[in-house]
């Protein structure tokens, strides 16, 4: 029986905030725009240019450790981080070191019905460096700047994590608590959360850390779940050939489906910390710890347990709470449609589609909620032909009417009638003759044929029960 | 030729805003001055003739239609070449920045402008404010106006030799362990480095950032009151900057001294001083007692430390500083062929910085080092809190500290230039005022056997620049020391 290894994993994640300006200069702080246009003297580094404070990125980050259980620290400071690189053109980040703003918190996970609790070591600000672009055929590299000082909080975990599994069910519940936070669009493919997971492994039994690598460039979850169990399956491949296992961070090679070694010796990098002269020590009030604290959203966790109470099933309450304005929106339709089990089943099916084709996101739908809640009626209480129902939700989203008058406009709505639906069976039988005698012979399976041909009669309008009921009567007596 | 330019700037706006003299005229006597000495002199860096002239025109103008002037119209004012001026070169006396030229101004150079003052001329500086001399500029060797064959001090040695040339009669230096007041001393000016925080830094290269200061130099106190009633003031743009009041400090020149209790520090009067220089001292007290201040001897108990601190702390925030020169973004990049980006760090530095600038980075590195930072670095910051007390102690008794600004005069160039160690020697009355954050000003309080100025300067507490300048004021209206100007052969 061969060696078996523990895992141990811990993840740090970079959160890129969303604030109107970057974080010690007032230059805007939006994702895109051309190459170093959105720069001053301050984020480009020039000579005699001295960072300034934006308070909003504290408190952000303030936020953003409350959330996470953290001890808000009443003085705190900032330091240099110092090294030499074309994306930090001050030749240091501007970070904070022995005095992180938030400390001791701790994230609860759910992994196969199990709960686990991850201990989050510190959440500390710093600045976001600006970006390379290599064009390999020139031999060139240019920088864009336009990133550079953008405020980024740093959020690290103990070494709490045994799978890959774990580590992506922290970074679910990591994101989408931050995501209530409204501080970050929290876009890994986008940068603006960015995850790099510490990983060793040690033989199964006993509690001395192995050597661990870093993992970067991880833009999915996805990714990092592959990334992290391809890392685990390589160290202890080698651990069990008797190999050492290198303190090197690492790259995740997609097109290889593995990962690769970047750069070793992160040991021997020395940052030369030291506080920030350019920043006087911050003082942070308890008042402002106790606004930061009132102004924090009813987590997601609290809210999908609040919705599986109402009898909404654990997917689709998952689902709803993955972002605050949806589970939002979802509430206000209920003021209008009681029924939370039917919405739920629209707002993670045929409403979320239209969103995702439309590239709508979750936190902005442009459709008042008592038209989705009226348009989820209609479909359940029989107002909306079934087959137009898809025709009806996207006129909704093309026009923004009350789907009662859509219905009107699109003359869709359901025909019930008997008398109507009657002929139009009549019709049916005596044009599919054949299939008719075979259901008077006693072949009731062959009735549903004549369902669809009425249905296509009435251009999907009829009641479907209605029609095969009817049929029934005319036909088996 | 006429000899406006040996008014002080004082007289200089009384005679632009009364009509007796147009700023034009102004600045041509300043320029034919600057014609007729820079030569020998070596103050300047930068010199834009045009652009003088064009802001003198304008200023003119401006007087012709009747509009309000502000409390430098007319005055040309000579700024130490690490202060940014907006499409004027900025070098920090290096070639790393040669041909730098900045988008922006410093929130002084701004400040200035507002008032009307007239930028005239970037003055030379030991390379990044780095030295006691002004040898350590890239690009020349400022000669000190009383004796060519002399140093003027350092940093600020450019503005102070071209307001004692009479080139400029205000300019502006930066302090960081005494880059004021030495040149100040040196050349028979007043120099007055501000309370940290009194002068926003937003704009001035930093050499260390907890230290420096940007401050005035002139011939009389009255024009160093007047140039810090421009620039000081809470800046948005630099947290270090102090949202405190900002008065017109020349209303400090008409208050009495009378009563005050000044402290002479024993420390700062070893037995290694120069005669002269202690009985220039001597003279001083007397005057002053006469003008019925007390002087008593103080203690500063841990003065001999400063000089280490100073340079652990001075070199460990220039090391960072100056971790930006690295070529990617701006100022000199190696032409030489490289391998990798740490070959185009490393050449472009070697190639850009001067051998004292490189001595400082490196010692700065090291006392940040992993391993190192606690016995050099945090040791420093733990002594620096130490000789803050002593200050702090000292003010219970008194309300003034008064002493030699430097413990020599002005050495020959070329006499320190090998020897480090004794060149930083030569800070050894100045530095614990920056590591303090105290306001200093040195002002010109006699001369050697060999015709040399010797300064004294006077330290108060945080923000009492008023009463500092209340002081040196009393001195001069009974002295005439300032008023000499030196024969330039």
């Amino acid at each position: 029986m061969s060696q078996q290894y523990e895992p141990v994993i811990g993840l740090e994640v970079h959160l890129e905030l969303h604030l109107p300006q970057k974080m010690f200069c007032s230059c805007p702080a939006e994702f895109g725009g051309e190459p170093n246009t959105q720069v001053c003297p301050v984020c480009l580094g020039l000579p005699g240019s001295l960072p300034v404070v934006n308070r909003e990125g504290v408190l952000a980050t303030i936020r953003a450790g409350l959330s996470l259980g953290c001890e808000i620290a009443t003085f705190t400071k900032f330091d240099r981080k110092n090294y030499y690189y074309p994306d930090i053109p001050k030749g240091y980040q501007i970070s904070q070191y022995d005095l992180p703003l938030c400390r001791k918190g701790s994230l609860t996970i759910d992994v196969n019905g199990k709960s686990k609790v991850v201990g989050i070591t510190r959440v500390h600000l710093e600045e976001d460096t600006g970006k390379l672009a290599h064009v390999d055929d020139r031999n060139e590299s240019w920088v864009d700047l336009n990133r550079a000082g953008i405020a980024l909080v740093e959020i690290v975990t103990e070494p709490d994590m045994h799978s890959a599994e774990e580590a992506v069910a922290y970074l679910k519940e990591l994101k989408a608590i931050l995501s209530y936070l409204n501080i970050s669009d929290c876009n890994m493919e986008e940068g603006s959360l960015r995850c790099e997971p510490n990983i060793s492994v040690r033989p199964v039994g006993t509690s001395t850390l192995g050597t661990k690598t870093e993992i970067k460039n991880l833009n999915s979850f996805k990714v990092v779940l592959q990334s992290v169990q391809h890392e685990i399956h390589r160290q202890s491949a080698a651990l069990s050939r008797g190999e050492e296992v290198a303190q090197e961070t690492r790259l995740w090679d997609e097109a290889g489906q593995k990962t690769v070694a970047m750069r070793g010796k992160e040991t021997a990098q020395d940052y030369r910390y030291f506080p920030e002269p350019d920043i006087p020590p911050l003082e942070i009030s308890k008042e402002e710890i106790e606004t930061a604290r009132a102004s924090l959203p009813t987590p997601p966790k609290e809210r999908r347990k609040a919705l599986v109470e109402k009898g909404i099933p654990d997917y689709n309450a998952e689902i709803i709470v993955r972002s605050q304005g949806y589970a939002d929106y979802f509430e206000a339709c209920l003021s209008t449609y009681n029924e939370p089990h039917k919405v739920s089943n629209l707002l993670i099916g045929g409403f979320l589609q239209e969103l995702n084709q439309r590239g709508i996101s979750e936190e902005d739908i442009p459709i008042p909620p008592e038209h989705t809640a009226t348009y989820c009626r209609l479909s359940e209480e029989g107002g909306i032909g079934k087959a137009a129902r898809k025709q009806v939700l996207a006129a909704l989203f093309d026009t923004g009417k009350d789907p009662e008058s859509l219905v009107k406009e699109l003359g869709v709505s359901q025909v019930e009638d008997q008398d109507e639906i009657g002929k139009m069976v009549d019709q049916v039988i005596a044009e599919n003759e054949a299939i008719a005698s075979q259901v008077r012979g006693g072949k009731t399976s062959a009735i549903m044929a004549l369902v669809g041909q009425t249905m296509k009669l009435s251009k999907g309008r009829a009641n479907p029960q209605i029609v095969q009921e009817i049929l029934k009567k005319k036909l088996e007596g | 030729m006429s000899e406006l330019w040996k008014l002080t700037s004082g007289d200089l706006h009384e005679r632009f805003t009364s009509g007796a003299a147009s700023a034009v005229e102004i600045v041509e006597s300043h320029l034919d001055r600057a014609d007729q000495v820079e030569a020998k002199i070596d103050a300047i860096l930068t010199l834009d003739r045009d652009h003088v002239l064009a802001q003198a025109k304008a200023l003119d103008a401006k007087r012709e239609k009747g509009e309000p002037l502000g409390m430098l119209a007319g005055i040309p004012i000579g700024i130490k070449d690490n202060i940014c001026t907006e499409g004027i070169k900025t070098t920090a006396g290096s070639r790393i920045l040669e041909s730098f030229v900045p988008p922006y101004n410093a929130h002084v150079i701004d400040k200035i402008l507002a008032a009307d003052g007239i930028i005239f001329a970037k003055t030379n500086l030991d390379e990044f404010a780095m030295g006691s001399s002004c040898e350590n500029s890239a690009f020349k060797v400022t000669k000190n106006p009383w004796d060519l064959t002399r140093v003027p001090g350092g940093s600020s040695g450019g503005s102070a030799a071209a307001v004692a040339a009479g080139i400029v009669p205000l300019a502006l230096g930066t302090d960081t362990g005494g880059s004021i007041r030495q040149p100040a001393s040196f050349c028979g000016l007043v120099g007055m480095k501000p309370t940290y925080g009194r002068v926003s830094r937003y704009g001035a290269l930093a050499f260390a950032s907890s230290l420096d200061q940007i401050g005035p130099i002139s011939k009389d106190v009255a024009g160093s009151a007047r140039l810090l009633s421009v620039i000081a003031g809470k800046d948005p743009n630099d947290g270090t900057s102090i949202d405190q009041e900002v008065p017109d400090y020349r209303e400090a020149l008409e208050e009495e001294m009378f009563g005050l209790t000044l402290g002479l520090p024993k420390e700062y009067m070893s037995d290694s001083l120069p005669s002269s220089i202690r009985e220039a001292v001597d003279d001083v007290v007397l005057t002053l007692e006469a003008l019925g201040t007390s002087v008593r001897a103080i203690d500063l108990p841990h003065t001999e430390y400063a000089v280490a601190t100073y340079y652990v702390v001075a070199n460990s925030e220039a090391s960072s500083n100056l971790a930006r020169y690295d070529g990617m973004h701006y100022g000199h990049r190696t032409k030489a062929p490289i391998k990798n980006l740490a070959e185009s760090f490393s050449r472009t530095r070697s190639e850009g910085f001067g051998d004292e600038v490189k001595r400082r980075i490196m010692t700065g590195t090291h006392a940040l080092s992993s391993g190192y930072y606690d016995a050099y670095y945090l040791k420093a910051l733990k002594v620096r809190r130490k000789i803050r007390e002593d200050f702090e102690t000292a003010f219970e008794d008194v309300d003034a500290v008064i002493a030699p600004t430097s413990p020599v005069t002005a050495f020959k160039i070329g006499e320190k230039i090998d020897d480090p160690l004794s060149m930083y020697l030569t800070d050894i009355l100045t530095v614990a005022v920056n590591l303090a954050g105290l306001p200093a000003l040195s002002l010109p309080v006699g001369f050697s056997g060999e015709g040399l100025p010797i300064g004294l300067q006077i330290i108060g507490q945080p923000f009492e620049e008023e009463l500092l300048l209340t002081l040196a004021q009393g001195y001069q209206v009974e002295t005439d020391h300032h008023k000499k100007w030196p024969q330039i052969p």
